[in-house]
């Protein structure tokens, strides 16, 4: 028997890693990888309040992040690409100009 | 009691996946860190009850999408990030601010939401009603995600193309 | 119910029985590998040491454990050194979940034929394999040489395309089970039309699947003629060029620990699984059905290994066409009209 709200803990702990990794990271493949922690976090969640209610929506939404998720992965490596091909740099400090 | 050690020892591994996710320099590292946080929370899942969820997790997260990252990251031959005066104003104010934010949001949950305890396998997500949910209630979700997908692909496409193989070009600035 | 104890202690023993049985049908497939595609090119292949070379996989695998193990400077140690073990690791994982028979009763104790029997079989067995790219992956760029990184790019960039086609593939035969779980698939199996065509998957209009899946798991294990990740004639040997001694032969292990994996599980979807005429004693009754299996895991080896000294390797570019532009289209095609057939029956 786990309380749940352990695991809403756990859930906040993570999303609260991908903030700060938004923040403080400057390579922005691992901004991304930010971005994805912080989605798993919000995972969590949505399955332990599914357990909680006894509902499979929960479940269901997570499947929908998921998917989200992925497509966003696509585009925004393929930006990532871009950049690197225009720039040759993945630092965001030095991503700052709007036209080459 | 062997459902707390199982969830103490898996939520310990996916929260030091997560700090070494922050502290590594390098991109590679951090992307196997988000990988062990992936797969950590897979058993999370399955604790609850939600094995689908959690064979998907590993399926999706940690075979196809973390692969293209570190497919990425190899293409680019991405080197260890340098420090500059942007993340250094981050760290100062980013790391203490997580550590009050997550402090404040355990510190709530623990104390004010009760002590509703969830069992093992407490709700079993099998195939088969996630699939009729899925293909009944949410259909329209379900549609509309699938253009989603088409819209990323034709934009991942395009986007990554290379401009001068012919495909949709992109103006060389 | 069973104790914990026994419990544990029969997992153990299976554990213990299923790697023993694992590594030497792997040692044992390098052997018929070396055998086989030395009669397709008219030589003899292994045959000085034992009977017919039958021991040459001893002989092999001391001089791995004796070769001297060189670890070139310019190489990301961590990573290097883990990369062997993660694709070992995934590839003989994978085995936990595929059942090689039905329930057995051994003193008392009723217990299935699988190291552990779980509802979601396949999905987990479809999750293991597409973990191990990353052993490939890592490899490839964690050795810091070009040809390296060329053969870990281009194994990361197939197995992904490919894992589409084949979890397509696999879809018409759930959909003709109703199950994830290997051993309701299995069991779904049984039986035969008129007493002659069994009513294997293949037989029930999955022929198509079956060559989809064929193709496709040639892919997923960088098998000729989809070698591209360790082309020799041009990347020397791909991913695996910095290795040596027994880190190549973890990847080498693993390499055809994956075929195996593949082969079981394309008996098991595919060919009926264990089922087979049953005759004679008791006794031979309940080992003909393991018999069955393996000897369908045989054919499957044989294939591989015929396909490997007839075909030549593709071009990248080609590779990567075909994977998209035919093989996914006729398995999204296979999964729409199995799901028209099966609806318009039920």
């Amino acid at each position: 028997m786990v309380p749940l709200s352990y695991y809403l803990v756990l859930s906040g702990i993570l999303f609260a890693c991908g903030v700060t990794g938004f923040l403080i990271k400057r390579n922005i493949i691992t901004i991304f990888m930010s971005i994805e922690l912080m989605l798993n976090g919000v995972n969590l969640s949505f399955v332990a309040f599914a357990a909680q209610w006894g509902k499979l929506s929960g479940q269901i939404f997570v499947f929908f992040v998921m998917v989200v998720a992925a497509a966003e992965a696509a585009v925004g490596l393929a930006i990532i690409i871009a950049v690197y091909r225009t720039r040759e740099t993945l630092n965001v400090d030095q991503v700052n100009l709007l036209k080459l | 009691m062997l459902h707390l050690t199982i969830f103490l020892i898996f939520g310990a591994v996916c929260v030091a996946g997560a700090v070494n996710l922050l502290v590594q320099r390098h991109p590679i590292n951090s992307a196997l860190s988000l990988i062990v946080v992936m797969a950590s929370l897979a058993v999370e899942y399955l604790l609850l009850g939600a094995e689908f969820v959690a064979a998907v997790q590993v399926i999706i997260y940690a075979g196809a999408i973390m692969v293209l990252f570190v497919f990425v990251i190899m293409l680019l031959n991405a080197g260890e990030e340098e420090r500059t005066k942007g993340s250094r104003v981050a760290m100062i104010f980013g790391i203490p601010g997580m550590l009050v934010g997550s402090g404040l949001v355990a510190w709530v949950l623990l104390e004010r939401s009760g002590t509703h305890a969830v069992e093992a396998g407490a709700l079993p997500g099998p195939p088969k009603t996630i699939a009729w949910l899925l293909f009944h209630e949410f259909l329209l979700p379900f549609e509309v995600t699938s253009v989603l997908v088409l819209i990323a692909i034709m934009g991942a496409v395009v986007l990554a193309g290379h401009s001068d193989s012919g495909g949709p070009a992109k103006k060389e600035g | 119910m069973l104790s914990v104890g026994t419990f544990v202690l029969i997992s153990i023993i299976k554990i213990v029985i299923a790697l023993i049985v694992l590594l030497t049908a792997v040692a044992y497939t390098v052997w018929l590998e070396r055998k086989v595609v030395g009669h397709i090119q008219n030589r003899w292949g292994p045959t000085r040491v034992g009977p017919f070379g039958l021991l040459q996989p001893l002989a092999d695998g001391v001089k791995f454990i004796f070769k001297e193990d060189l670890t070139s400077p310019h190489v990301y140690r961590p990573l290097y050194i883990a990369a062997p073990m993660i694709s070992l690791i995934f590839a003989l994982t994978s085995i936990a979940v595929i059942p090689v028979g039905n329930w057995v009763t051994v003193g008392g104790i009723h217990t299935p034929l699988q190291i552990t029997d779980v509802n979601m079989g396949l999905l987990i067995v479809l999750g293991i394999t597409s973990m191990g790219v990353y052993g490939v992956a890592l490899a490839g760029w964690s050795s810091n040489s070009k040809y390296s990184l060329l053969g870990g790019l281009r194994a990361s960039a197939q197995m992904v395309s490919y894992e589409v086609s084949l979890g397509l593939s696999l879809i018409g035969v759930l959909i003709m089970a109703g199950s994830f779980s290997l051993r309701d698939i299995v069991d779904a199996q049984g039986g035969a039309y008129w007493h002659v065509i069994p009513r294997w998957n293949i037989f029930q209009g999955q022929i198509f699947a079956f060559f989809i899946y064929l193709t496709a798991a040639f892919a997923e294990t960088n098998r000729i003629p989809f070698d591209l990740p360790e082309a020799e004639t041009e990347l020397v040997a791909g991913y695996h060029t910095e290795y040596s001694a027994m880190k190549f032969a973890m990847f080498f292990m693993a390499e055809y620990a994956n075929m195996i994996t593949v082969a079981c599980l394309a008996s098991l979807l595919f060919l009926g699984g264990w089922h087979g005429p049953l005759f004679g004693p008791a006794w031979l009754q309940a080992i003909l059905p393991l018999f069955w299996f393996a000897l369908r895991i045989f054919g499957f080896l044989f294939v591989y290994i015929w396909v490997r000294g007839t075909l030549p390797r593709f071009r990248y570019d080609q590779l990567m066409a075909f994977g998209w532009k035919v093989l996914l289209p006729l398995a999204i095609a296979n999964l729409m009209i199995t799901g028209l057939i099966v609806a318009l029956k039920s």
